[in-house]
């Protein structure tokens, strides 16, 4: 009798807090999902003012607006906060949002555990931060806090350090819960071959996550250690050694890349193939592709150290290694541009971001292939071209791709239309700005210009004016799409039918718009 | 050979030249620096050879997206294909960046073979990397000094007008001989910086507590420069590289020079200092070691210490003098390379400059006997 009864009132949730008690205590994935993307855009907009203070000071040589001492902390937080606060949560939010609707189940598995990774998340971020108002600063060394200099850092490094801890729980959390609900709940008839390509390289992610994440782990106990309890893992004078910090980090640091970039890809091959009317372009090899890539990325981490000097045999094994990526990702490309092929293309604004997406992320693709050319990185490495080019894949990749994934799936996360005017103008303004400010950073590199520095050698003025004019401008931009998206949660714009896409045929378009609390409850059955 | 392709260069950028003049800045500042080194030269060739065969595979690329974005638009009418599956064009889109792949992987195997081969040089230097400045160090020669920037604070802070070589200019460059082999030998004092000089294709991270190698043979005489490239902390972008070039009987006449000066400033251990005389020097010492953290006026600042009004530079002797030779929590180095009569000079300085005023007169012989009680 008990039973029954509980059973009614799981159904209905009458009790369902209301104001701050309900996001605290939500195991709801549309609303941990929402979270998680609004978190991310907010420290992506702190990520991004730290990027403005750095690009001002570089706007002319000479020290104008800050001191070194807080360039490299402004420096060192920017990277942080974008890859572990930014990037990588808003990854995990169009996860939350998005898989249990592409494979037709209720909620993530784990729904408890699901708010716990949040709200861990929101704790380790605010860690990161207010590293800032130590004494001391701000860890200074680099979003690499490579040793003996992070050895040096206050006690910001130590709140950097328990932070990258509390982060890497929370991702492992999450990477989990998404495994987990990948491999057992999907719909009835939904093979793991007929899974839409996104929850394919979210379940490789995962994997990666899970992998790589405990070795960050030790790589700062151990400087943790270091820095406190006497130990000399990374200084010679007691038998350590500095370069093994580097190995550790990479080990980690490379497959890293891939877990930020594999979600864009899927989100990528969810759009692309809806806006060109055709289905994706080979579906196995790009399952093989995303596969392969991710193996790859386990044995190609020295090739961030080409100049530490390792002997030419590991210097010859590493650059073969990842002069080899480019085949899987070149494949990636060559299928995009196959689906897109004899299609019938419209170019709304999630398609205008995918294609930016295609076409800077090749470029990217590109100097990551020069760079892997040991020799040529040796005098790259370090430098302004190195800094284009992780821009290139990291911001018009993955950024581009998760606005991308962001207006194609706001009609079903708030029920409205976005403005299609407001997207063109923020996805050319985007698109503009950012070569702006990255393009001609590959001419600073190649002239020489290190990275990290507060300030410059007169001959490289007119590229860093330049960059800096961009940079403002790509800044501004993202403020375009605060708007697009406070429009649609006032329900402004023209309400939106379940399936407002022509050829959408994923399961989340079987819904109403916006989604119901809960969808279903009753799976669908997949053919 | 090498001239007609250079030739052949020139005729190419004399006709892009006619087409776009903006490309006449291009040259210079959109490149690799003029390659001065056969390692370098190496390198050039390397990226141009790559950077080539990305721009084909880009044309035909972005050729294939933009006619579709072009052709195959909904707007024009057409109706979607179909198809999503090829094995025979899958198979070929693998195998032929593979190819790619491998042509391109054999000029770069030569050089990185060429660019690790240190053995036979005809000379060897040992740079240090401290923060933030180089040290050279002509092995076999018994001559070594430091190179610091010589760059004005008045100019980094804007307050006077920045000289043509604003952040390139040294006290004391490396000197080397043209068409010589140089072995460069590269550790550091405190953390990782990297000796990098674009021109002669050297980079070569400094490691403390570690020695590697790499090498260069410059083919011109001039004046190349570069700047550290691994973060070392606040004053990275302040310890360029200049390495002069200069032919071999200038060589062997500098390095003459360089002994007598040395042989010149060797101080007699027991000479006794008047105190105004270790104080000017002292204050050149710290200057050149000192300020840099703990500040021109001694206020320290952002975590370090000040020494005025510093109960340890105001306390007894000995424990400053212990600071000063072994360093203290890992954040102020031991300055032990310093001789005796700069450490006395730089110990009087501060013992009676700013607040401080001991009166106390500090001799280098103190310093001798505390390095024995240290054991150093």
């Amino acid at each position: 009798m008990s039973a029954v009864s509980d059973l009614h009132h799981d159904d209905h949730h009458h009790d369902q807090p209301k104001g701050l008690t309900r996001w605290l205590t939500t195991t709801n994935h549309k609303d941990i999902g929402s979270m998680y993307l609004i978190f991310s855009f907010l420290m992506f907009l702190v990520g991004g003012v730290m990027a403005l203070t750095i690009r001002a000071e570089l706007f002319q040589p000479g020290l104008q607006f800050v001191k070194p001492e807080f360039f490299n902390q402004m420096t060192t937080l920017h990277g942080l906060i974008m890859v572990f606060g930014a990037i990588m949560p808003a990854a995990v939010g169009f996860a939350n949002w998005m898989i249990p609707m592409l494979i037709g189940a209720s909620d993530m598995a784990f729904a408890r555990m699901n708010n716990w990774s949040f709200w861990l998340l929101v704790a380790g971020a605010s860690l990161l931060v207010m590293s800032l108002f130590m004494p001391g600063g701000a860890p200074a060394a680099g979003w690499t806090f490579y040793p003996p200099l992070s050895v040096q850092g206050g006690m910001g490094v130590d709140f950097m350090i328990l932070s990258v801890h509390i982060l890497g729980i929370s991702s492992i959390m999450g990477s989990i819960n998404i495994i987990v609900t990948v491999l057992n709940m999907r719909a009835p008839g939904m093979t793991l071959m007929k899974m839409p390509m996104f929850c394919w390289t979210w379940l490789i992610t995962a994997y990666l996550l899970i992998a790589v994440l405990p070795v960050l782990a030790g790589c700062v106990t151990m400087l943790l250690m270091d820095r406190h309890f006497g130990t000399s893992f990374f200084n010679a004078a007691g038998g350590g050694d500095p370069v093994m910090f580097q190995h550790i980090f990479w080990f980690f640091g490379h497959p890293e890349v891939y877990i930020i970039i594999l979600p864009a890809f899927g989100i990528i091959s969810q759009v692309l193939p809806v806006f060109s009317r055709k289905p994706l372009f080979g579906y196995h090899s790009m399952v093989y592709a995303t596969g392969g890539i991710a193996s790859m990325s386990f044995m190609v981490w020295a090739h961030h150290m080409f100049d530490t000097g390792m002997p030419a045999i590991g210097q010859l094994y590493f650059m073969y290694a990842t002069m080899l990526i480019a085949v899987p990702t070149g494949v990636k490309v060559f299928n995009w541009l196959a689906t897109m092929w004899r299609g019938a293309i419209t170019f709304e604004t999630p398609m205008l971001f995918a294609i930016g997406f295609l076409i800077l992320f090749t470029l990217g693709g590109f100097t990551g292939l020069i760079l892997s050319v040991a020799a040529v990185d040796i005098q790259l490495h370090d430098t302004y071209y190195v800094v284009a080019h992780f821009h290139y894949v990291m911001v018009a990749g993955a950024l581009f791709s998760f606005f991308s994934g962001a207006y194609y799936w706001l009609p079903k996360w708030t029920g409205r239309m976005y403005s299609e005017t407001l997207g063109k103008v923020h996805f050319w303004a985007s698109m503009i700005f950012f070569n702006l400010t990255f393009f001609v950073q590959h001419f600073l590199g190649l002239a020489g210009m290190p990275r990290r520095i507060p300030d410059y050698p007169l001959q490289f003025a007119d590229f860093n004016m330049i960059s800096s004019i961009g940079a403002f401008g790509f800044g501004l931009s993202q403020l375009i799409f605060v708007w697009v998206v406070i429009r649609c949660l006032q329900g402004k714009g023209k309400a939106a039918p379940a399936s407002p896409w022509e050829s959408a045929e994923t399961l989340e378009w079987t819904v109403p718009s916006p989604a119901p609390h809960h969808t279903f409850e009753v799976a669908p059955i997949v053919k | 050979m090498r001239q007609n392709r250079g030739w052949g260069g020139k005729g190419l950028l004399a006709s892009a030249l006619a087409l776009c003049p903006w490309l006449a800045w291009a040259e210079y500042a959109t490149n690799f620096q003029t390659p001065q080194s056969p390692i370098a030269r190496q390198i050039y060739d390397l990226h141009m050879i790559i950077l080539y065969i990305c721009v084909a595979i880009c044309v035909v690329v972005f050729g294939v997206l933009f006619y579709s974005l072009y052709a195959h638009r909904k707007s024009r009418g057409v109706k979607a294909a179909q198809f999503h599956e090829s094995l025979t064009v899958e198979v070929i889109w693998t195998i032929i960046p593979f190819i790619i792949l491998v042509l391109m992987a054999i000029p770069a195997t030569k050089t990185i073979l060429d660019m690790k081969d240190t053995s036979r040089p005809d000379m060897t230097i040992k740079v240090t990397g401290y923060q933030w400045k180089w040290h050279y160090e002509y092995i076999n020669e018994e001559i070594g000094f430091f190179s610091t920037l010589k760059t004005t604070l008045a100019e980094i802070e804007n307050r006077a007008q920045k000289q043509e070589r604003y952040l390139l200019d040294v006290d004391n460059p490396l000197v080397v001989p043209v068409g010589k082999k140089v072995r460069v030998l590269l550790t550091a004092n405190d953390v990782i910086h990297a000796w990098f000089v674009p021109a002669l294709g050297v980079k070569q991270s400094t490691i403390p507590g570690f020695i590697r190698d790499t090498w260069f043979l410059a083919e011109k005489e001039g004046i190349y420069r570069g700047q550290c490239a691994e973060l070392c902390g606040k004053d990275h972008a302040y310890m360029p590289i200049v390495v002069k070039v200069v032919s071999n009987t200038e060589y062997t006449a500098w390095i003459a020079d360089q002994r007598k000066k040395l042989a010149a400033q060797q101080d007699d251990p027991n000479k006794v200092f008047a105190k105004e005389e270790l104080i000017t020097r002292g204050e050149k010492v710290y200057t050149a070691n000192c300020a840099a953290c703990h500040q021109a006026n001694g206020k320290g600042g952002n975590g370090i210490p000040a020494l005025d009004g510093s109960p340890v530079v105001r306390g007894a002797k000995a424990e400053q003098q212990t600071v000063l030779l072994k360093g203290r929590n890992g954040k102020m180095p031991a300055w032990a390379q310093l001789s005796n009569a700069d450490l006395a000079a730089v110990m009087t300085y501060t013992r009676n400059s700013w607040g401080n005023s001991t009166g106390e007169v500090i001799q280098p012989k103190e310093f001798q006997e505390h390095r024995k009680t240290l054991g150093l």
